[in-house]
């Protein structure tokens, strides 16, 4: 296979890996960028657009409404510092390597390969070359930034945690592990290139080492995901198209109705523009749910396995008529997955989920240690995703195929201004 | 699994083989049903059968609901009674494939919209061909039927007896003899798991593990007294009094009183027998062979055992069936695989039981797992193979 050959066969940067073969790294970069934009015209409707990454600044952090990416890595953070201007220190340091990092450029302010050459480079290098592949970095603080275990206000922000940033509840069905569990910080890199995506969260964890602690990380592969009306619906591993429902950037209503937190909100004197982001680490019992037939499948979820049709009939997008009798019930079973997540059963509630399918090895038993890495961005915990969650593990057929290993909330502030830095408005 | 899968299990039983057989042998769609292919049009008022002919053996079904209500589609036996195949369920502008095995003969076609009434029907002709079909022995099937639920409803009754002498002796302080009894016991609620837990607001009462609770929820049951008698690896525990031992044992013996009376009524079809057999097997694989279902006592192999005995006994019985349908290599795959798992649970043998779950070593559970998905494979073919 020559060269070209393995280019076309991957999805990622083919002109890069050809270019940097012949050393032409800089217009590989240009190159590149403008494959990422015509890959994205294949889905979403962007033809034209300039290969720009977005930006960090504005009024929202970038990786909510963003047009979901391909690969994900996520890390939360515990924070050894007990003081106050260290922490805000690593904010603003974290703001502008995160900057830099979103337009492609490197970690720190000198570069992978430039500077003194007896200092290790302040940039890993491994992303050199590559393009910013669409790369969003959101940042967001947990319960445990505002009081420690104890209660006792860590960096005085006690009088600002909003009431419902606090440890979830212990759901049905949770057998959590706390080293994959909670967190005082977390950044969510978002990429199309995992090796973007990772070196991001690799140099932002080294630019905090003394400050926080890595206490897990996670990796994703293929969003499950959509958040914009042009990105067709991706699959979940149970091999379901997931997410149908989900909220999208172009509902201005509804995103501020379900996602942003609003100013009257508890805690919106510093969180308003911001969410609040419920993490779930999702295990399937894969092989298990292999073994069921194709109907049995369906009716789990309440969708055909090919369209994603709702069983009521009609395309993937037409609502579920839940009241359609079937034979032994309604045609859409009340226990499937679709019946019990779905808004109108959840006082209207509506989640933005931006979750990403993940397999990390198999088991000592040989089975897939792999699930659905869940995030949802909420408005308000505790009345949309909470009660969602007890809905489910109270009443979906589903639960019986799924394992929830890991869990966390954090809020995530809104985007920083020009010469801002992430979570200011907390600090002020 | 639960109530509902029992419930639907005839039509989903149905689905199974339709869509395996939808991929690998219906490659081209022959119209006029000489590939044993046929196109079926559902509308709230027609029923449009691409073909009134197909040869002998394996006949697809493509149904289509062009209509605005829920459809279905039967195959009948010459007599216009007699059930040959049928998919339910079918939603509007949505298709699904049924797949029967037919001997030569004369059927009928119906299309069901709205599911009401005797559905719009056509004649539909089997021609002879080179294909043998086995049209199944009805007697063997009403033999498994009457045998299982024999079966289910003497578990059922043992489990009764010995909950009660559980209960007894748990409330009377007899802690040794109540933690010699415990597993003994919840070996017949295992081997009819699936049937038990079909009763949803029963189970969760009776065999709820502490991880499986949401916050206010009561935790009583089995389980509950499991980690009252061993309280070893539980930290900072306080036990139960007497009044509490009383409250959770008579509470466990008024819920095993009302599953049996409740099973003794119960029938059982051929699917649900051969579903409830892959049914026991997930439990092995989801519960017992990780460790998890008895996490104070860890008594799993006998669970383990006992989930398989029920599989066995399911398999066993609708075995005739299989071999009769002409699927003899699904029924040795599946003797040799319960043969091969069985002796590697023998291996765990101690006196009457099994050592505890504790005791085995890595590989010797993982040995049990690859056991348990070697068999479980083949048995998840097993309900489309015999109905």
């Amino acid at each position: 296979m020559t060269e070209d050959e393995t280019s076309e066969s991957t999805s990622f940067g083919p002109s890069r890996r050809a270019m940097i073969g012949t050393g032409a790294v800089a217009s590989a970069i240009g190159i590149a960028g403008g494959f990422t934009a015509g890959r994205a015209t294949a889905a979403e409707p962007t033809k034209g657009a300039p290969p720009s990454p977005f930006a960090l600044r504005g009024a929202h952090q970038p990786g909510i409404t963003t047009p979901v990416q391909d690969r994900l890595h996520f890390a939360a953070f515990d924070v050894t510092t007990t003081s106050r201007a260290r922490l805000i220190s690593l904010l603003k340091e974290w703001t502008l390597a995160a900057e830099r990092l979103m337009d492609g450029g490197p970690a720190g302010p000198i570069g992978p390969v430039e500077g003194d050459y007896r200092l290790p480079p302040d940039d890993t290098g491994e992303a050199i070359g590559l393009p910013p592949s669409r790369l969003t970095i959101t940042f967001g603080f947990g319960p445990g930034l505002f009081a420690d275990e104890e209660g006792k206000d860590r960096f005085g922000l006690g009088g600002r945690q909003p009431d419902v940033l606090k440890d979830l509840p212990h759901f049905p069905g949770d057998q959590l592990d706390q080293a994959r569990s909670r967190g005082d910080l977390c950044i969510q890199a978002c990429a199309d290139d995992p090796q973007v995506a990772v070196h991001a969260i690799r140099n932002l964890a080294r630019i905090g080492f003394g400050t926080v602690s890595v206490r897990w990380s996670q990796l994703g592969f293929g969003r499950t995901s959509s958040t914009t009306a042009g990105q067709a619906t991706p699959r979940n591993l149970f091999g379901f198209k997931d997410g149908t429902k989900n909220i999208l950037v172009e509902e201005a209503k509804a995103l501020d109705e379900h996602v942003w937190v609003q100013p009257d909100d508890h805690g919106g004197d510093w969180l308003a523009g911001g969410s609040y982001l419920a993490v779930r680490r999702i295990n399937m019992v894969i092989e298990t749910w292999d073994r069921q037939g194709l109907g049995e499948q369906e009716s789990l979820i309440g969708r055909t396995k090919d369209s994603g049709a709702p069983l009521s009939g009609g395309q993937e997008h037409d609502d579920p008529d839940f009241a359609m009798p079937g034979r032994g019930g309604p045609v859409v079973p009340k226990d499937s997955h679709v019946a019990v997540v779905h808004p109108d059963h959840n006082h209207g509630a509506r989640i933005l989920r931006r979750g990403y399918n993940f397999v990390d090895g198999s088991t000592d038993l040989g089975t897939l240690d792999a699930g659905l890495f869940f995030l949802a961005y909420v408005r308000d915990p505790a009345t949309q995703f909470i009660p969602m969650q007890n809905a489910m593990a109270k009443n979906d057929a589903m639960m019986e195929y799924l394992k929830f290993t890991g869990s966390a909330l954090f809020a995530v502030p809104p985007g920083a201004g020009e010469g801002e830095y992430i979570g200011q408005a907390l600090f002020t | 699994m639960n109530l509902r899968h029992l419930a639907t299990a005839a039509s989903l039983a149905l689905l199974v083989p339709a869509m395996a057989a939808c991929t690998s042998n219906s490659p081209s769609t022959g119209a006029d049903g000489s590939d044993g292919t046929v196109t079926v049009t559902s509308t709230d008022d027609a029923c449009e059968v691409s073909s009134t002919e197909v040869p002998a053996g394996p006949v697809t079904f493509t149904v289509t609901n062009s209509g605005s209500k829920v459809t279905e589609f039967y195959l009948l036996g010459e007599d216009g009674l007699r059930i040959v195949g049928e998919v339910e369920n079918i939603g509007p502008q949505l298709s699904r494939d049924l797949v029967v095995n037919v001997p030569a003969g004369s059927y009928s076609t119906a299309c069901k919209p709205g599911m009401k009434g005797e559905g719009i029907r056509a004649d539909f002709t089997v021609a002879k061909s080179d294909t043998p079909v086995d049209a199944g022995d009805q007697a063997s099937v009403e033999q498994a039927q009457t045998n299982y639920a024999a079966y289910v409803k003497d578990q059922s009754d043992q489990l009764l007896t010995k909950t009660t002498k559980f209960v007894q002796l748990y409330e009377a302080g007899k802690d040794e003899e109540a933690r010699d009894l415990y597993a003994k016991a919840r070996v017949h609620w295992e081997r009819i798991e699936t049937v038990a837990e079909s009763f949803g607001d029963l189970d969760p009462k009776m065999d709820a593990r502490e991880a499986d609770l949401e916050p206010g929820q009561k935790w009583t049951g089995w389980h509950r007294i499991e980690k009252d008698l061993w309280p070893q690896e539980a930290k900072d525990y306080t036990a139960l009094t007497d009044t509490e031992r009383k409250t959770y044992g008579q509470d466990l013996l008024k819920n095993t009183t009302t599953l049996d009376t409740r099973i003794q009524k119960m029938t059982f079809t051929i699917d649900q027998i051969a579903n409830g057999s892959r049914g026991l097997l997930e439990e092995v694989a989801t519960g017992k062979v990780t460790g998890e279902e008895e996490i104070w006592s860890h008594t799993d192999l006998w669970d383990f055992q006992a989930n398989v005995d029920g599989a066995k006994v399911g398999y066993d019985g609708v075995r005739p069936i299989l071999v009769a349908k002409g699927d003899k290599e699904l029924a040795t795959q599946l003797d040799t695989r319960f043969a091969a798992l069985q002796k590697l649970l023998d291996q765990h043998k101690e006196g009457d039981g099994f050592v505890s779950y504790t005791d085995l070593t890595k590989d010797e559970v993982k040995a049990l797992s690859d056991a348990v998905n070697a068999l479980s494979e083949p048995l998840s073919k097993l309900t489309a193979a015999v109905v």
